[in-house]
């Protein structure tokens, strides 16, 4: 009985369904949802019989509500969407490769959602725009939970759709309830920006846009739609023309007008202004305005390394003597930064933890951030509360150039002289910084592991002449590749994880390789083992969908920093120091990353340990990226 | 990003973890460090810190004299891995922007290296004499100056 029961209001949706989409042709969005009605039983009474007059079972249509998904999600132009597979989305899944033509959005199939999420992760901050995920109800979710809370922390925009089966009878018994739930987005809806649970075609529709729309204002971050199973699998007439919204995004917000003028002034009049960047430049454009400010100044840049917000070899760049200028400067521009305390801050971590401020007495502060415009309670990413003086809350990239107009109408032209001194100053001192960088890289040079220095300098040396991108951040790389390459170029850098979650790299440089691909960039990372190990199946995913990336690993055989945070408890209790690398070490047996990746279809050499081996090896493996397939160099290395 | 003694990088990645930062509680007493381990600090982090001199209630012994006691580098070597001072300095005592500054090849003066050893005035944690002996020290001390010479980076064509 149940079964039938089952049947027959499938049928009887899809006759709602035809019904009510004529009426949304002509009318507003506020149509009924007939296809939700979780609740309603779906007696035989309410069967239209004309649906089934012969009695036969009718068992295909010709469309039904996920192909009027796709029809929504294609107006929202994605260009791919990373999932791996699941039930709860079966309907979309097979209109976006059949109705959809698996084009625009692409489907790239992935081993595990942190991949798909991370994948997304890194798409977006090479692209400016979101890529989809669809994620399998509770359990794709929960997947994907760590790689959402790293974009969320990170201020990307990823756009995610859950299947998910809310009508309790009409799922399958077994797995179906296993993998349902009565609210989705419940468990991450700490660490995204927004949510929903449409009840309708036109409802999902409507959010559908919504949520696109909300991801892209800034503070840009993840956004979830569920896309119930029934709504999906629930026939429409194939005439159906229901209504896609419009999108409009967002114009982003600007810094208030009066306070832009006193930010301005407070720069003009500074003897030692000091800009510090970290998500600042969001687009090509942001980093085009920040050198029209700091030129404008000669104010010294501190790019903390959020984005490509400043190029690494321009004279302004101090971002190697940051505490230095920071001490002394007496008015401080941040300008979107993720923890301005920090910044202003020296943090002791001994047995007593201690603070100290790190500013002179009388210091400005000036704050420029769309992460005043946003926040929630639970996670604790907002840091340590800033004590600013003037909190401009807008987002940086779009007021800068008002800022800079601000600045430029008051600077008199003995401010100019003086500026011209402080500029040659900042540039001789940023010439000794790079000369220092390349002296420091030589400690080392010829030891085996190979030091990350010497790594860098010869993937920098390999790639130096084509259109690169490193899309992979520099910190556990001690910075190498910052320090010693010329870095000028929106895409050559796309910053970190954003949650500091491990697992980001793998994924999200192939995300990035991916948005890298179609402007025929060659795309780089510096891939560490541990992070590698999270969910090495994207090495597959880069495989079987071509996605051009060489992947460098920093295969120092630990979870480097979790070692040393064990070797600092064991100094601390006096006890033990010898055994810190046990729990935090991946030796014994050393991982063979070059068979992992030749597993998985994927180019690779190594273990490469002999430093000697690895310029021959990295001109081989660009050849490679460079016709358009992905490479893996496992090079055994220095820890940092 | 790491947040580092050099630059002025995101501490995102700080919270109990990468530990790097140098200061003092307000209102203790500051003082500056030998000008060996100094000249070896600013070279590494390019960073001027004040420390203080010693802890209050420290009573572990700190080697005095000037010229180092004869030290196995061999072991010194070995020690230096099992320790786990590779873990911020590197294999080659090359230090980290990161991390530990660079160590060798040229140390500090013998009475600064036990000195900070003993008693880090920044984050380093403390190597003291229960678990890491005088002659450990001098065995560490001895490997730090067989370090080779680096070539120059002019040399390297990778670094042109």
């Amino acid at each position: 009985m149940a079964k039938r029961l089952s049947v027959d209001r499938r049928k009887f949706l899809k006759g709602a369904a035809a019904g009510a989409a004529g009426f949304v042709a002509t009318a507003s969005s506020s149509m009924a949802a007939p296809q939700a009605l979780p609740a309603q039983s779906a007696t035989a009474p309410m069967m239209p019989k004309e649906l089934d007059p012969s009695g036969v079972d009718v068992l295909t249509t010709e469309r039904t509500g996920s192909d009027f998904m796709v029809d929504v999600i294609k107006s929202l132009g994605l260009e791919y969407v990373a999932s791996n597979p699941g039930s709860s989305f079966r309907a979309l899944h097979e209109s976006l490769i059949n109705y959809g033509g698996n084009e625009s959005p692409e489907f790239i199939t992935c081993c595990h959602e942190e991949s798909s999420v991370g994948l997304a992760h890194g798409y977006a901050k090479v692209e400016g725009k979101p890529m989809g995920v669809l994620v399998h109800s509770n359990v794709g979710l929960q997947h994907g939970s760590m790689a959402i809370f790293n974009a969320y922390c990170d201020r990307v925009p990823v756009y995610i759709i859950a299947g998910n089966s809310v009508d309790a009878t009409m799922r399958r018994p077994g797995v179906e309830w296993d993998h349902s739930v009565q609210d989705v987005a419940a468990m991450v809806r700490d660490f995204v920006k927004w949510d929903d649970l449409p009840a309708s075609l036109p409802h999902f529709a409507e959010s559908a846009v919504r949520a696109y729309k909300i991801a892209m204002t800034t503070p840009m971050m993840p956004v979830l739609i569920v896309a119930d199973a029934d709504l999906q699998e629930s026939p429409i007439s194939k005439d159906a023309k229901i209504h896609i919204p419009r999108l409009a995004l967002d114009s982003l917000p600007q810094g208030d007008s009066g306070a832009v003028a006193e930010a301005a002034r407070l720069l003009v009049a500074a003897e030692n202004p000091v800009i510090i960047a970290d998500r600042a430049a969001r687009t090509p454009a942001g980093m085009a305005r920040l050198i029209e400010l700091a030129e404008a100044l000669q104010a010294p840049v501190i790019d903390q390394g959020g984005r490509m917000n400043f190029p690494t070899r321009h004279p302004l760049n101090q971002t190697d003597r940051g505490r230095a200028l920071i001490a002394e400067a007496d008015v401080i521009l941040g300008l979107e930064l993720t923890d301005f305390w920090g910044a202003t801050h020296a943090f002791r971590d001994q047995l007593h933890r201690t603070s100290k401020i790190a500013t002179k007495d009388g210091a400005k502060l000036i704050s420029i951030t769309a992460g005043d415009l946003y926040a929630k309670g639970n996670y604790q990413d907002l840091q340590r509360y800033p004590e600013v003086d003037l909190a401009i809350a807008a987002d940086a990239e779009t007021t800068l150039p008002s800022l800079t107009e601000a600045v430029k109408r008051l600077i008199t032209d003995d401010r100019k002289r003086l500026y011209q001194q402080r500029g040659a100053k900042f540039a001789d001192a940023h010439q000794k910084s790079l000369e220092r960088a390349r002296a420091e890289a030589t400690y080392g040079w010829d030891s085996s592991p190979i030091t990350i220095a010497r790594l860098s300098a010869e993937l920098g040396a390999a790639i130096k002449n084509e259109d690169w991108s490193l899309v992979s951040d520099v910190g556990f790389a001690s910075r190498w590749p910052t320090r010693l390459w010329s870095f000028d170029k929106h895409y050559q850098f796309i910053g970190g994880a954003g949650g500091a979650g491990e697992g980001y790299t793998a994924p999200a440089s192939a995300g990035a390789a991916l948005a890298n691909k179609k402007h025929g960039r060659l795309s780089v990372c510096i891939n560490g083992d541990g992070d590698m190990m999270y969910a090495p199946g994207i090495l597959w995913t880069m495989a079987h969908h071509h996605i051009p990336l060489l992947k460098v690993m920093q295969n120092n055989r630990a979870y480097h920093q979790e070692y040393m945070h064990v070797q600092r408890m064991a100094n601390r209790h006096e006890r033990g120091i010898t055994r810190a690398d046990i729990g935090t070490t991946l030796k014994d047996p050393n991982i063979d990353f070059a068979k992992v990746a030749q597993g998985m279809g994927v180019y690779a050499e190594g273990p490469i340990s002999d430093p000697k081996e690895l310029g021959p090896a990295l001109k081989r493996a660009i050849e490679v990226v460079k016709r358009g397939e992905p490479a893996l160099l496992d090079t055994v290395t220095e820890p940092r | 990003m790491e947040p580092t003694v050099g630059g002025t990088l995101s501490p995102r990645f700080q919270a109990g973890r990468c530990a790097t930062r140098k200061c003092r509680p307000k209102g203790q007493r500051y003082s500056f460090l030998a000008a060996g381990l100094l000249s070896v600090m600013v070279a590494a982090t390019s960073l001027l810190l004040p420390a203080r001199t010693a802890w209050a209630g420290s009573a572990i012994p700190v080697p005095q004299e000037e010229k180092p006691p004869a030290g196995n580098a061999q072991n010194g070597k070995k020690l230096y891995i099992s320790y786990g001072c590779f873990e911020c300095h590197g294999r080659q005592g090359q230090g980290t922007s990161v991390g530990g500054p660079r160590l060798g090849p040229n140390p500090i003066s013998f009475p600064a290296f036990g000195k900070y050893v003993r008693q880090p005035s920044g984050q380093m944690p403390p190597f003291t004499a229960k678990v890491t002996s005088d002659a450990d020290l001098a065995d560490i001390y001895a490997f730090l100056q067989s370090l080779p010479q680096p070539p120059k980076a002019d040399s390297i064509p990778a670094l042109k």
